[in-house]
C-alpha cells in the first residue's frame, strides 16, 4: 500500500488511488440504495435521467480539449465535447419532458394542455 | 480559499444535485423537481469548469469548446423535444451511445497526452478501461438503436460458433490491453479500440428486439463505469461519483428488469431468445374456436360492470390509442364504474414505458396500478380489458414449464370475471407463443386496430 501511495504522490496532487477507490465504493453503495426505492412506473425516466448524469463526462472532455496540443488531440477532444453535450442536454430535456406529464388526479380541474391536440376530456365525476 | 478547494466544493454541490435527482425519482410527485436539481448541478459544474485555467488559457481551444457545446446543444435540444414518446427506447439508446463515445474519446486523448516514460502502469490501465468499456457501450448502443428504429431486423442475429467467436474477441482485447499497458504503444491502442467496437456490435446482435431495453440499461451502466474510469485518470471526484452512481443504479435497474421478465441476465444476453419458436403451448391451437363480440355487446358489458381493469400493452401505443383509452375510462367513470389501469412492469417497449405513454394522454398516475396491486384487485374485477397486450397476461408463464416465458410474472387478467381482448389478429406477441387465454370460455375477442376499437367502445358505452 505504501508503495502505491508513493507512486501517486509522485505524479499527482490528488487524493491518491486509495482515496479515489474509497469514493468509488461509497458512491456505488449510494447509487444502489437510492435506486432500490424507485417504483416501476418511473423506470423509463430513471433510465433517461441516469443517462443524463453520466453526461458529466462533458467536464472531462472540456478539460481534455482545453489542454489539447496537435491536430489529433484537438479533433478527438472536440468530438468528445460535442458528444458529451448531446448526452447531457438531450438526457435532461427528455427526462423533464416525460416527468412533466406525470400528474396526480385533480378533481374538477381541467386537463392540462398537451403539446399535441388531445381529444376533449369528459367531465370527471369521482 | 484556494481555487482547488473552491472547485472541490462546487463539484460537491453538483454531486449532491445528482443524488437528489435520482432520489426524487422515488415518487412521481417529486421526480420532476429532482431532475431539475440534477440539471442545475450539471450546469453549475460545467459553468465552473470554464473558470479552470487549463480550460481558458489556450484561446483557440476555449473557442473550440464553446463551438462544440453549441453544436451539441443545437442537436440535442430539438432531438429531445420532438422525439415521439413511443420512440423513447431508441432515443435513450442514442444518448447513451454518445456518452460512451465521449468517455472513450476522453480516454484516448488522455492516452496520447500522457507522459508515457514516467506514468504509473495503473494509470494506463484506467485509460484502457475507459477506452474499451466506452467503445463497447457506443457500438452496442448504435446497434440497439438500429434494432429499435427498425433500420435492421429486431430478431436476434445468430451465426455458427457465435459465443466462442465473441469470447475470442473479448479475450484478444484482454491480451492486447496487457500488451498496451506493457508497451504504451499507440498503434496497439488503435487495435484495442477497433476490437472493442466490434465487441460492442457482436455483443448486441444476438439480443432480440423485445429484450433490447434491458441491454440498453446494462450499456447505460457500462457508460457510467467508463466515465468513472475517466474520473480516475483525470483525478476527478466529480466524474468518479457521477459515473459510479450511474454504474451502480444501472446494474440494479438491469437486474430488476430481468426479474420482471422472469429471466436471468445471461439468458437475455446470450440465449438469442425469440429466434427459436418453442412448441411450449402449441398443442392444438388449430381448429379451436374463439368467441368474438360486437363493440355494442362489449360496451354493455363494460357499462354495467362495477369494476373494470384496463390492461394496456404495446399494441395500444403502436395504434396511438392512449387518448381513446382515457376517453373510454372517463366515459365509464361518468357512469360510476370504477376503472384502473393494470400495468405490467415491462408493458410497452421498455420498462415503465406504458406509464409514460399513459401520462402523455393525461391519465393521472394514481389510476395506474403496479402489477402486484392489480393482481390483488383482479379477482374482484368484473371485466379485464386487455388492449394490445399478450405475453404479459399469458397464463403459460405460470402453468407451462416448457414455455419460453415460463416464470415471468404476469398480470392475472385470467382471474377477472370476464376478459375482453382488443387485438388486431390471432397473431402471437413478441415472444412468439400462443396464448391459452384467448381460447378461454370467459374471453371475448374484439378484432381490429386498438384505437378504432376503443373509439367504438366509447360510443357503445355512452349509448348503453
Amino acid at each position: 500500500m505504501t508503495v502505491v501511495s508513493h507512486h501517486v504522490i509522485a505524479h499527482s496532487a490528488g487524493p491518491g488511488l486509495v482515496g479515489l477507490l474509497t469514493i468509488f465504493v461509497l458512491a456505488a453503495f449510494v447509487g444502489y440504495e437510492v435506486i432500490s426505492k424507485v417504483p416501476s412506473i418511473l423506470h423509463t425516466p430513471l433510465m433517461s435521467g441516469s443517462n443524463a448524469i453520466h453526461g458529466i463526462i462533458l467536464v472531462g472532455a472540456m478539460l481534455v480539449l482545453g489542454e489539447a496540443h496537435g491536430t489529433a488531440q484537438v479533433v478527438l477532444g472536440f468530438s468528445a465535447v460535442v458528444l458529451a453535450t448531446l448526452n447531457v442536454v438531450g438526457g435532461f430535456v427528455v427526462t423533464d419532458r416525460m416527468l412533466e406529464m406525470f400528474k396526480a388526479r385533480q378533481p374538477g380541474a381541467p386537463p392540462a394542455p398537451a403539446d399535441r391536440p388531445a381529444p376533449p376530456a369528459e367531465e370527471h365525476k369521482p | 480559499m484556494s481555487r482547488a478547494t473552491a472547485t472541490d466544493l462546487v463539484y460537491l454541490v453538483a454531486i449532491v444535485g445528482f443524488i437528489l435527482a435520482l432520489k426524487g425519482l422515488s415518487s412521481p410527485r417529486h421526480a420532476r423537481r429532482g431532475n431539475l436539481i440534477g440539471a442545475a448541478g450539471m450546469l453549475l459544474a460545467v459553468a465552473w469548469t470554464f473558470s479552470e485555467p487549463s480550460v481558458y488559457s489556450d484561446t483557440r481551444n476555449l473557442v473550440l469548446i464553446v463551438v462544440a457545446v453549441v453544436i451539441g446543444a443545437a442537436i440535442g435540444v430539438p432531438a429531445a423535444r420532438f422525439v415521439k414518446m413511443t420512440a423513447m427506447p431508441q432515443m435513450v439508446a442514442c444518448f447513451n451511445g454518445v456518452g460512451g463515445g465521449a468517455a472513450a474519446l476522453v480516454s484516448i486523448t488522455e492516452f496520447i497526452a500522457l507522459p508515457h516514460a514516467t506514468i504509473a502502469l495503473y494509470k494506463i490501465g484506467e485509460v484502457l478501461f475507459g477506452v474499451v468499456v466506452g467503445s463497447v457501450s457506443f457500438a452496442g448502443s448504435a446497434v440497439a438503436f438500429a434494432k429499435l428504429q427498425e433500420i435492421m431486423t429486431g430478431r436476434p442475429v445468430t451465426y455458427p460458433g457465435q459465443q466462442p467467436v465473441n469470447a475470442l474477441i473479448g479475450l484478444s482485447i484482454l491480451g492486447l490491453v496487457a500488451a498496451v499497458v506493457a508497451t504504451a504503444s499507440t498503434p496497439l491502442l488503435a487495435v484495442v479500440l477497433g476490437l472493442s467496437l466490434v465487441l460492442g456490435v457482436v455483443f448486441v446482435l444476438p439480443v432480440g428486439g423485445a429484450d433490447t431495453p434491458v441491454l440498453i440499461s446494462l450499456l447505460n451502466a457500462f457508460t457510467g463505469l467508463a466515465v468513472a474510469a475517466s474520473g480516475f485518470t483525470l483525478n476527478s471526484d466529480l466524474l468518479i461519483v457521477a459515473g459510479t452512481l450511474v454504474g451502480a443504479s444501472g446494474t440494479l435497474l438491469t437486474r430488476m428488469m430481468s426479474e420482471a421478465m422472469g429471466r436471468s441476465l445471461p439468458n437475455i444476453l446470450f440465449s438469442a431468445f425469440g429466434s427459436v419458436i418453442t412448441a411450449g403451448t402449441a398443442e392444438g391451437a388449430e381448429g379451436r374456436s374463439v368467441r368474438s363480440g360486437t363493440p355494442e355487446d362489449i360496451g354493455v358489458l363494460l357499462a354495467y360492470a362495477r369494476k373494470v381493469a384496463i390492461v394496456p400493452g404495446y399494441g395500444l401505443a403502436a395504434a396511438q390509442g392512449q387518448y381513446a383509452a382515457r376517453e373510454l375510462a372517463d366515459a365509464l367513470a361518468a357512469r360510476g364504474v370504477e376503472v384502473y389501469y393494470a400495468i405490467h412492469p415491462v408493458a410497452g417497449r421498455m420498462p415503465g414505458h406504458m406509464n409514460v405513454l399513459l401520462a402523455e394522454a393525461n391519465v393521472p398516475y394514481d389510476e395506474l396500478e403496479e402489477m402486484d396491486q392489480a393482481n390483488t384487485d383482479m379477482p374482484t374485477t368484473d371485466v379485464a380489458l386487455v388492449v394490445g397486450a399478450n405475453d404479459t397476461v399469458n397464463p403459460a408463464a405460470n402453468n407451462t414449464p416448457g414455455s419460453p416465458i415460463y416464470g415471468m410474472p404476469i398480470v392475472h387478467a385470467d382471474q377477472a370475471h370476464s376478459i375482453v381482448f382488443l387485438k388486431r389478429s390471432m397473431r402471437p406477441g413478441f415472444a412468439g407463443i400462443d396464448n391459452e387465454l384467448l381460447f378461454d370460455p370467459k374471453t371475448i375477442m374484439l378484432f381490429g386496430d386498438a384505437k378504432d376499437s376503443l373509439t367504438k367502445l366509447v360510443s357503445a358505452v355512452k349509448a348503453a
